[in-house]
């Protein structure tokens, strides 16, 4: 990746503002994320993190602001969401792999159904992602027959799977037992390394502090500091942030 | 006591006659009822401006009459405002009109417990609202509504037994014209009892069966 | 047409026949509510009993209830036990006997299934408390299947009171005499009595989840 590509606006959020009848969620959010970068998104509980994510790829209505997605404004009313979502992959916390579908049928239901591409090439795509995220043998299981970090890495191969421009991470390891958790996040190191363009709502301090390029505290609805993470962790600026640090210092 | 073995053998074909009719008007009468039942609960699911009133007042008025009544209604109330329908016709619309409310709710329980996670996730890798309810909804909801499904269809099949008050020779009108004719009231009921345990009891093994099945397959997820 | 069934319905024969037929079933169906309810009761409480053969008696009888319809089980004791036994039951009695053996095995598995939801600990915190077996049914677990229990029992009330309507098959109600324009007539007085109760139900449904 050049450095021009790595300048490039992928993502640009400016004035969100949603709310649930009638109580603010989201007020006045602006972000704009670049081409490879991995945004990692903190903050306390119901502050809005994980709306926002889910903002960005239709699951929830904004009633004010804008999003703009690789040029294209996402508010538009005749936006085309199905074709949108394509390109922004999304992993939800419950790890919502279709139950009645054997590991290979859920990551190819969206390149053979949805973007009609060509049998053999998604199946040697899917095939070679399985592999990276060492999952190839279980590829005719069944989700039920798979523990909950296994399940979640296959989300993940099935978002990837889409060749989205960008993925969404929610919260996607606070379902699982703790031994779970690192094959996860060693999955998405992996993806940042790689260059992904990534924004992801966690709780694992620690994987925050490796894999983002850039830590957005988000408290109340707003966005309270934007910083490196070497900053943000040694040397927070807003007292929210240090208040919210402090809690996991045991 | 002694049973009347000839009076048995020689009326048995009247009960087999008797028996097909049941079937017949209960498969056509379920027949109805799924279709019925499968556009209420789309009607439910889209909230189809308008039809919705329609259809929750449709299954207030299916589910809190009974079929006689219906029966009563469809045979002798139409017939004076100058709509005459016969006997079958009125049986199968009467199974359909009380049937179709219990399959809708059915219906509506397996599409429920579709979780909304389930539907954002697929929503997330861009499927349509078609390709939603075909590739996701549909396959899960099935499993879970197949039980409600078989025991509406048993429901219905004794339901039939109703069918008689408006002269249908089925099985309970035909007992009664023996016992009437006849007074061989035990062997009479004999033939009736067994031959709904002939068409009720493998259904109810097979629902039995299913209903296992269908719990250990939860797909969990 | 609506001025005129209104007329048939208050003309005074009709009237007194109507309102009759409708003090037939429901007595039937109140009476029956109440035996098939304290017997379902009872026979639930039995069946959670660890004793294999007991448990499965009742299944049995519950399952015969289920398997052959309601009306062929009116037939069965108004033509044959009468017969049998060589003894003439009135209609209403028979009707009597039958609504509260089937609710009793429909209540029966209500209240199994209410009692068998109740979470195990509730049992065995309450063994540990030291409470008896009956203190524990009197103030544990009975307190809390009534709430379990209510849709379902409510449900099967509104099912009887329904069903009721076949004891016209068996002459409870001449039919033929009170004729065809009575039917249709009480076709919506029927409607106007039942509706309620489907809507309490499904009001009382709501707020308990």
């Amino acid at each position: 990746m050049t450095i021009e590509e790595k300048h490039q606006v992928l993502l640009q959020i400016n004035g969100l503002h949603k709310e649930y009848d009638g109580t603010t969620v989201l007020d006045d959010i602006n972000l704009s994320i670049h081409k490879g970068e991995v945004v990692v998104i903190l903050g306390p509980s119901g502050c809005g993190k994980s709306t926002l994510l889910r903002c960005m790829n239709g699951l929830e209505k904004i009633q004010g602001g804008e999003i703009v997605f690789s040029g294209k404004d996402l508010t538009d009313k005749n936006v085309d969401w199905q074709n949108t979502r394509q390109q922004i992959g999304m992993v939800f916390q419950n790890y919502d792999l279709f139950p009645h579908m054997t590991v290979m049928e859920n990551v190819l239901l969206g390149p053979v159904k949805v973007q009609k591409r060509d049998k053999a090439e998604s199946l040697e795509q899917a095939e070679q992602l399985l592999k990276r995220v060492g999952l190839f043998e279980r590829k005719d299981a069944y989700p039920r027959q798979l523990s909950g970090g296994q399940k979640q890495r296959i989300a993940i191969v099935r978002a990837l799977c889409m060749n989205p421009q960008i993925m969404l991470f929610d919260e996607v390891t606070a379902a699982l037992d703790p031994e779970m958790v690192r094959e996860v996040l060693d999955v998405m190191l992996g993806l940042a390394k790689q260059g992904m363009t990534m924004m992801i709502v966690t709780h694992e301090m620690g994987f925050a502090k490796a894999v983002a390029d850039r830590i957005i505290f988000i408290d109340a609805g707003k966005i309270c500091e934007i910083a490196t993470p070497d900053e943000f962790f040694s040397n927070p600026t807003t007292e929210r942030a240090k208040q919210f640090l402090n809690i996991f210092q045991y | 006591m002694e049973i009347n073995w000839a009076f048995i053998v020689s009326n048995l074909p009247l009960y087999e006659k008797a028996a097909w009719l049941t079937l017949k008007l209960s498969i056509l009468g379920i027949a109805l009822s799924l279709v019925i039942g499968m556009l209420c609960s789309v009607i439910l699911f889209y909230r189809t401006k308008g039809l919705v009133r329609l259809v929750q007042a449709y299954i207030e008025v299916s589910r809190n009459t009974p079929l006689l009544i219906q029966l009563f209604f469809l045979y002798y109330g139409l017939t004076k405002v100058g709509l005459t329908m016969s006997e079958n016709t009125c049986a199968i619309i009467g199974l359909a009109f009380l049937g179709g409310s219990y399959m809708a709710e059915a219906f509506r329980g397996g599409i429920e417990s579709v979780s909304k996670s389930q539907l954002e996730s697929g929503l997330s890798i861009g499927l349509s609202n078609f390709q939603l309810i075909r590739y996701v909804i549909l396959p899960q909801a099935f499993a879970v509504t197949l039980p409600s499904l078989g025991a509406n269809c048993i429901f219905l099949l004794k339901e039939t037994s109703i069918v008689g008050a408006i002269a249908i020779p089925e099985l309970m009108h035909i007992t009664q014209d023996l016992i009437g004719i006849y007074y061989q009231t035990f062997e009479a009921l004999l033939m009736l009892v067994v031959s709904y345990l002939v068409m009720l009891l493998p259904l109810s093994i097979a629902l039995t069966w299913l209903e296992r099945k269908v719990r250990y397959a939860q797909f969990g997820n | 047409m609506l001025n005129s069934g209104i007329n048939v319905i208050i003309e005074g024969v009709n009237m007194q026949r109507l309102l009759l037929g409708l003090a037939v079933t429901v007595r039937i169906a109140f009476i029956s509510i109440i035996l098939g309810s304290l017997l379902g009761i009872l026979l639930g409480l039995i069946r959670t009993s660890k004793s294999k053969v007991i448990t499965f008696i009742c299944r049995v009888y519950l399952e015969v209830f289920r398997i052959i319809p309601i009306l062929v089980w009116l037939f069965i004791v108004y033509f044959g036990v009468t017969n049998l036994l060589n003894i003439h039951l009135d209609g209403e009695i028979v009707a009597l006997i039958i609504f509260s053996l089937w609710g009793a095995a429909e209540m029966s598995d209500i209240v199994r299934g209410a009692l068998e939801s109740l979470p195990k600990h509730q049992m065995e915190s309450g063994l540990a408390l030291g409470l008896s077996f009956w203190e524990l049914y009197r103030y544990i677990l009975i307190p809390q299947a009534v709430r379990r229990m209510l849709p379902g029992a409510i449900n099967l009330s509104t099912r009887m009171v329904k069903t009721t309507s076949l004891v016209v098959m068996i002459g409870v109600i001449d039919v033929v005499k009170v004729g065809q324009q009575i039917i249709e007539r009480s076709f919506t007085l029927l409607f106007v009595i039942r509706c309620p109760s489907g809507q309490k139900n499904w009001k009382l449904n709501g707020r308990i989840k």
